[in-house]
């Protein structure tokens, strides 16, 4: 513990205009990704040596001390799932995820791309943490795998080669993020989620315990090993400490990912990125996600407790504004055909719900239609229909249909009407249906 | 009551429906005939059935447990008006 004390909190690079001080994206953010030496220039030395005076016990003591929670989406206690896995037997393995199957998101891409060294620190920290036999990083791509081998072979060349990780891509069906479904791809089988339980921290990747992190949860945590609990909880609040990565698309003038410290206030965090004033609904946490007003945002922090209140949250930190002009209904009707489409096509509720949902948002996102008893048609499905699936596929499906018909009631009325406020082509991010592989 | 409860594996789960037949006081079947399943402890007079369900269930996807669906039954507090 004493060495980690000992070593100087490092002054991080302000942002040009930016919103605090950055951890993850610190130093150039364009070009070539940033190399062992750079690296270590930077932060300092291998992370193993930390890990040498730290032991495992210890280590999470830190983690939870410095409140890490999960990047991609669940916010679970890092610290809590170290717990987990450990309790489970011997044989561990750990994965790392970056597959962001979700089309809106480029945060794990970026950090895998630019910054591959500061994933394969927090990924080693975990790996002798839980004293993994194996060790898999899933990336969404390339370049992201050819960056992250030539990492590799770097510190494999500075005789830091521990641990041997196996690099994979991502299936990219929307599902095939999910920890179960991550797994199955694994072990050779289709990227779909499988029944719980048995939970991955039981029984999972080669049917051993299996400690599942996002990319960038694990970035997080190679900076904890290096610098402490106490430097990690200086950015966020009390409860939800440290930055968080989030992607801005839509009616920005510079769209893109941002780093921002939990807490920080909405507004402060969409100025960086030049908002359109005239755009009002933004979509918050993704095609999961619920529609928030930005009139309402101004000091409202980013943070699950400061978003509850609207019945959102940052989940992986993915936004979209809809541009001033397009209607709401229409647009998500998109996103749910297309949701529903990336079904797995394994459970009934999911299988057959999700297109009655998306034909019932059809019908409220067509001012021609007849409406009568849609809503309520649509409203007894989500009850229906939510928590009953393997994964939280429908659920998802289920919150952006529930928040619709809440957020855009005065459209709904136009809709009506007869009338549609929207003329505007929409820009919301939707792939043409890929199938995996296998 | 009984310390027992019914799960059903959602994969495995064709809707037959036939569990939903057999007992009704514990399941019914959604818009699309797919089982939702009562996250209550199965009471002691249909234990029977309930063991006989289970074994009717063409898919096996039907099974008895000790431990109750945590997340079942926060979700039929909140929906319980709409079903």
């Amino acid at each position: 513990m004493t060495a980690v004390a000992a070593m100087p909190v490092r002054e991080f690079d302000q942002p040009q205009g930016g919103p605090g001080p950055l951890r993850l994206l610190a130093g150039p953010r364009r070009g070539a990704p940033e190399r062992w030496e750079e690296h270590c220039d930077r932060l300092g030395g291998p992370v193993a040596e930390l890990m040498a005076h730290l032991g495992p016990k210890r280590m999470i003591e830190v983690v939870r001390r410095a409140g890490l929670t999960g990047r991609g989406g669940g916010g679970f206690p890092v610290a809590d799932k170290l717990v987990a896995v450990m309790s489970h037997g011997p044989k561990r393995v750990v994965v790392a995820n970056g597959s962001e199957t979700e089309p809106a998101a480029s945060k794990d891409n970026l950090l895998l791309t630019i910054r591959p060294h500061m994933v394969l620190d927090g990924l080693e920290v975990v790996a002798a943490t839980v004293g993994a036999e194996a060790v898999a990083l899933v990336v969404p791509g390339e370049p992201a795998g050819r960056t992250i081998a030539r990492a590799l072979s770097e510190r494999k060349a500075r005789g830091n080669g521990y641990p041997e990780v196996t690099v994979v891509l991502s299936s990219r069906d929307f599902v095939a993020g999910e920890e179960t479904a991550v797994i199955r791809w694994l072990d050779g089988g289709p990227a779909r989620p499988r029944s719980q339980p048995p939970r991955p921290v039981e029984k999972g990747w080669k049917g051993r315990p299996t400690l599942v992190q996002n990319v960038e949860t694990l970035a997080h945590l190679g900076l904890i090993a290096r610098f402490g609990a106490d430097w990690f909880r200086t950015a966020g609040t009390a409860a939800e400490a440290g930055t968080i990565l989030v992607t801005l698309s839509g009616a920005f003038e510079r769209p893109g990912v941002y780093e921002v410290p939990l807490g920080q206030p909405l507004d402060i965090v969409f100025s960086v990125a030049a908002p359109n004033p005239a755009a009002d609904s933004l979509l918050m946490g993704g095609y999961f996600g619920s529609w928030v007003r930005m009139a309402d945002l101004g000091g409202v922090p980013l943070s699950r407790a400061g978003l509850a209140p609207f019945g959102a949250t940052p989940g992986a930190g993915v936004m979209h504004l809809l541009p001033h002009g397009t209607c709401g209904l229409r647009e998500a009707h998109r996103i749910a055909e297309w949701l529903s489409g990336q079904s797995a096509q394994q459970c009934g509720p999911c299988v057959r719900g999700l297109p009655s949902l998306a034909g019932a948002l059809s019908v409220l996102a067509d001012p021609t239609a007849d409406q009568t008893g849609v809503r309520t048609m649509l409203r007894r499905w989500c009850a229906q229909i939510e928590g009953r699936g393997a994964c939280r596929h429908p659920d998802g499906l289920v919150n952006l249909i529930r928040s619709t018909i809440d957020s855009f009631s005065s459209e709904l009325e136009l809709h009506a009407a007869g009338r549609c406020s929207g003329g505007s082509i929409s820009r919301i991010p939707l792939p043409s249906r890929q199938s995996s592989p296998r | 009551m009984s310390d027992q409860f019914l799960h059903v594996d959602p994969i495995l789960c064709v809707g037959h429906g036939l569990c939903a037949e057999m007992l009704p006081e514990m399941i019914a079947l959604d818009d699309w005939g797919f089982p939702i399943i009562s996250p209550d402890p199965i009471p002691r007079h249909l234990s029977k059935q309930s063991g006989r369900a289970r074994a009717a269930c063409p898919a096996l996807a039907l099974r008895l447990d000790r431990t109750p669906d945590r997340r079942a039954q926060a979700l039929h507090a909140k929906n319980a008006p709409h079903r």
